[in-house]
């Protein structure tokens, strides 16, 4: 249910994109990063996107997902490190809070590929 | 013959919930209004904060509400004895407001009263632990409620909320006693995501630190004020 609500506002900013297009090309792929801290699903989104594009002009169109680590970076100790989501997010060496989010923040619409008609002229 | 194209985008999924959270926040800075989305799981005590809050303050602060409830007016209804501006959002399915959802209610407000009267929005969000920490709604803090009831783990298991949010409320300190909770243990996982978060433990029913609830209201309306604001510029 969740992802429902995600997918939606994908697919509003990848029609915002797709109407400034004067050819209004067919989409192939959309490239997502999804980090880990944030309240996506992945699964759960591909079945959304699939459900929610049928018959839209994201219709077949498949939803490319790359996640990223949770990864905070502790100004103590001066170094990057992994908290474990759930159960633990203090620097393991001296305990200093989460502050620094380096990754695992992401949801980002990286690329989107698509084919257009007008190639086939141009070519 | 088709060709292949790619379009590097980069932009944020939530970009167009982003745009629209910034759209409402222009318009509350424009009329002198500060805005803020409270946050928390099913019953947390959202409602009730409002009803005592309402009461207290309704005289000294100009506030109106925006309520968004999954399918009815109960808890709008609840808040309309205390004469305030009351916008029910009908969110439907969703489980959570967005920008666009607030702008209706906000703009519902500056239709039917003067909006530069008000000081304060507060927005009462569907609740939910989850979502609506990732959907900005125009707000200039988040304040989120944790119910003793709740247990000390949630903040780990629920950490976006917890790392987004400018002041905590753990609630219903009353039941403490009944359920076994260590507060202490609330506050040490929330500081692990979040050392500058205000934490404040109230109840609702016995009136337990709602006095420095207001006190933490009033002091951030003071400090959004002060701050860059064009005041009573634009109508
Ligand atoms: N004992 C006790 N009960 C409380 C307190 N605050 C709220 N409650 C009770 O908790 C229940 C839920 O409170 P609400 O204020 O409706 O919670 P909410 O967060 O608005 O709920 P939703 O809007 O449905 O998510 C009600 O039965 C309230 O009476 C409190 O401080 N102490
Ligand atoms: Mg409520
Ligand atoms: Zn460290």
């Amino acid at each position: 249910m969740h992802e429902t609500d995600m997918t939606k506002a994908l697919i509003l900013t990848v029609k915002d994109w797709w109407e400034t297009q004067p050819d209004r090309p067919q989409i192939s792929q959309v490239y997502l990063t999804v980090g880990q801290f944030t309240c996506v699903e992945p699964v759960s989104l591909q079945f959304a996107f699939e459900v929610q594009t049928r018959n839209t002009f994201l219709a077949g169109a498949e939803l490319v997902i790359q996640e990223t680590p949770l990864i905070a970076f502790c100004h103590q100790c001066q170094q990057d490190y992994r908290p474990e989501i759930g159960i633990q997010y203090a620097c393991p060496d001296c305990r200093s809070p989460m502050e620094d989010i380096r990754s695992g923040r992401e949801l980002k619409i990286e690329r989107i590929a698509y084919a257009t008609e007008e190639a086939s002229i141009s070519q | 013959m088709h060709q292949t194209f790619d379009a590097a985008l980069g932009i944020n999924l939530l970009h167009a919930n982003q745009a629209g959270a910034d759209h409402n926040r222009a318009h509350f800075d424009q009329w002198g209004i500060t805005c803020l989305n409270l946050m928390s799981s099913p019953g947390a005590g959202k409602t009730a904060l409002l009803e005592k809050t309402l009461a207290a303050l309704n005289q000294e602060i100009k506030i109106a509400v925006i309520e968004g409830d999954m399918t009815t007016e109960l808890d709008a209804d609840r808040l309309r004895q205390y004469n305030v501006p009351v916008i029910a959002i009908n969110t439907g399915r969703s489980c959570h407001l967005d920008s666009k959802m607030v702008a209706g209610g906000m703009h519902r407000l500056a239709h039917d009263y003067d909006p530069t009267e008000f000081d304060l929005v507060l927005v009462e969000n569907v609740g939910n632990l989850v979502c609506p920490a990732e959907f900005e709604v125009g707000e200039h803090a988040k304040v989120a409620l944790l119910s003793v009831t709740e247990g000390e783990d949630k903040p780990l298991k629920y950490p976006v909320m917890f790392q987004e949010a400018d002041c905590l409320l753990i609630t219903k300190t009353d039941l403490a006693p009944y359920v076994d909770v260590d507060l202490e243990q609330i506050v040490a996982n929330v500081r692990q995501m979040n050392p500058d978060c205000v934490i404040i433990p109230v109840s609702a029913k016995t009136g337990e630190g709602l006095a420095t609830w207001f006190a933490w209201l009033r002091s951030y309306l003071e400090q959004t004020k002060a701050v860059d604001r064009p005041l009573s510029t634009v109508h």
